[in-house]
């Protein structure tokens, strides 16, 4: 059994953040797993992408170009992906930032508020992890027990109080 | 781990504590790695002012006998080859790592493999040869950095990590050997302070009498003929029954491999082979695996470059076929599958 997860939007939401979270995810739960950015020269601005691999088998090509689940945080990223997503498969759509509605045949469109939902909750710049815990909720690519890991993992040392909020986002989009 | 933090890391723990870079993408973060760890063990990290100042540095360090590398990427590397070069003519060991991008020129900054022939035909000027790794997954960069550093030593030579944008970006999960010992390499030629105790060493490469210097040229073939003997390293999957066999390394040959399971479900009799030195290549075992075969297919991030490797070991006995992306576009798993179906569809 294979997942491949893209995530796609500007550089600075935290898109290969939340992919690390995902890659680390699955690590915990003992799979093999690769993470692939798109790297360009910009810091922030731009589209950043990334391709995380979950599977049970070594992995081929780290490289997702029809994903099983995409995680979509900007309209270009929207467009450029949105019909790439394989049949069966789910998009995680961060509706406060993206106002096209679409449906999508054989392919389940989940339209999250993550930014509206992350302000309101105190967790602002959190709606990456939201929304990642909807695609969680959806795919369930690992354990609840082994994301909270991953992003224990993933979440630099400087920054461990910033631990605890991902929990909750994880938590909130995983309930929506 | 990230491809190029793996990468440092493993470097370190071969040994290596004199790293020279300067930075470019996609290998800044080996440089970066380098300058965060390299001052709390004692080492030395330098970040020079330029390409070609740093593979000099490299050389003087070389020269002192101790385990030294540096790393750049396509353009940068170009750079370097006046010393690397200057290093073969030496006599030294040293690790050179080239993550590859787009080219020529100053190119792009997405993965390539265009420069196999500047690694394995022309790294600089001379007769000369460096052993070269092609590395394919990120534990693969880790365990061939600690062979490419052991490698350098005993022959003499500089190794060279030839990965790719893809494979530096890249997080997967590593380990680390738990007991690396250094190989025992002779270093009495070392210029590292005899303390009156034993004549002075010199290190050069500038030999004006011709004969001298052919010698010395041809003893340094010898032993390249010996890492030709002993230190291919490659791998063969399903290669016993294929009709067709794909020939792909590095980062390609994860999606080679993707495009040969997929073929294979189809029925298709496809084998794949895996060169992980590209120097010394695996000449014999391609050549073996012609007998029998229907045909090849070379799958490479450039216009055609290894698949002249592969013809001269086919030698005539199967045809040879191409198919590659360049310029940072990386081939699809798809793409690669519709030019297996080209080649062997019509023996469904």
């Amino acid at each position: 059994m294979t997942q491949n997860i893209l995530l796609a939007g500007f550089g600075g939401q935290g898109i290969l953040f939340a992919g690390k979270v995902a890659a680390y995810s699955g690590l915990m739960d003992g799979k093999e797993v690769s993470w692939l950015p798109s790297y360009g020269p910009e810091m922030r601005g731009g589209t950043a992408n990334c391709s995380v691999c979950i599977s049970d088998d070594p992995i081929c090509s780290p490289l997702i170009l029809n994903p099983d689940a995409l995680l979509v945080m900007n309209k270009p990223s929207y467009d450029k992906f949105i019909h790439k997503v394989q049949p069966g498969g789910v998009a995680v759509i961060d509706a406060t930032l993206i106002s096209d509605r679409e449906e999508i045949k054989g392919v389940k469109t989940c339209y999250v508020e993550a930014t509206r939902l992350a302000e309101e909750n105190g967790l602002q710049g959190l709606a990456n992890i939201i929304l990642l815990g909807k695609v969680l909720k959806e795919c369930g690519f690992a354990s609840l027990e082994a994301v909270k890991k991953g992003i224990e993992k993933s979440v630099p040392a400087r920054k461990q109080h910033l631990v605890e909020p991902n929990f909750r986002a994880i938590e909130l989009g995983m309930s929506l | 781990m990230k491809g190029n933090e793996a990468l440092a890391e493993a470097a370190i723990r071969a040994g290596c504590r004199h790293f020279f870079g300067y930075p470019i993408t996609p290998q800044t973060e080996v440089s970066a790695y380098m300058a965060k760890r390299m001052p709390k063990i004692g080492g030395t990290y330098l970040q020079a002012e330029s390409e070609i100042a740093a593979i000099n540095m490299v050389l003087g360090a070389a020269s002192a006998g101790v385990r030294a590398m540096t790393s750049s990427s396509s353009p940068g590397i170009s750079l370097k080859s006046e010393g690397i070069s200057y290093i073969a003519g030496s006599d030294l060991p040293c690790l050179i790592i080239n993550v590859m991008r787009g080219g020529p020129g100053l190119g792009g900054i997405q993965p390539s493999q265009a420069d196999y022939w500047q690694a394995t035909r022309a790294s600089g000027h001379g007769d000369f040869q460096n052993i070269v790794f092609a590395p394919s997954t990120v534990q693969e960069m880790v365990d061939l950095t600690f062979r490419a550093f052991d490698l350098a030593d005993k022959y003499r030579m500089p190794a060279m990590m030839l990965a790719d944008g893809m494979l530096g970006q890249m997080m997967e999960p590593v380990s680390f050997p738990e007991d690396y010992t250094p190989i025992k390499a002779d270093k009495s030629w070392a210029t590292n302070g005899h303390q009156n105790k034993r004549p002075h060493n010199i290190v050069n490469s500038l030999y004006l009498q011709a004969d001298e210097l052919e010698q010395l040229v041809v003893d340094r073939f010898a032993r390249y003929e010996q890492v030709k003997q002993n230190e291919v390293l490659v791998e063969c999957e399903n290669t016993e029954d294929a009709d067709y066999i794909v020939v792909a390394y590095g980062a390609t040959a994860r999606i080679a491999k993707a495009a040969v399971k997929a073929a294979r479900e189809k029925g298709l009799k496809i084998g794949c082979i895996r060169p992980i030195t590209v120097w010394p290549f695996p000449t014999e075992e391609i050549a073996a695996a012609a007998e029998g075969c229907k045909g090849f297919l070379c799958v490479e991030m450039s216009m055609g470059q290894m698949v002249d490797d592969v013809r001269l070991a086919v030698n005539g006995r199967a045809p040879v076929s191409f198919f590659g992306r360049t310029g940072g576009v990386i081939p699809t798993p798809a793409e690669v599958l519709g030019e297996i179906e080209k080649l062997a569809g019509g023996d469904r």
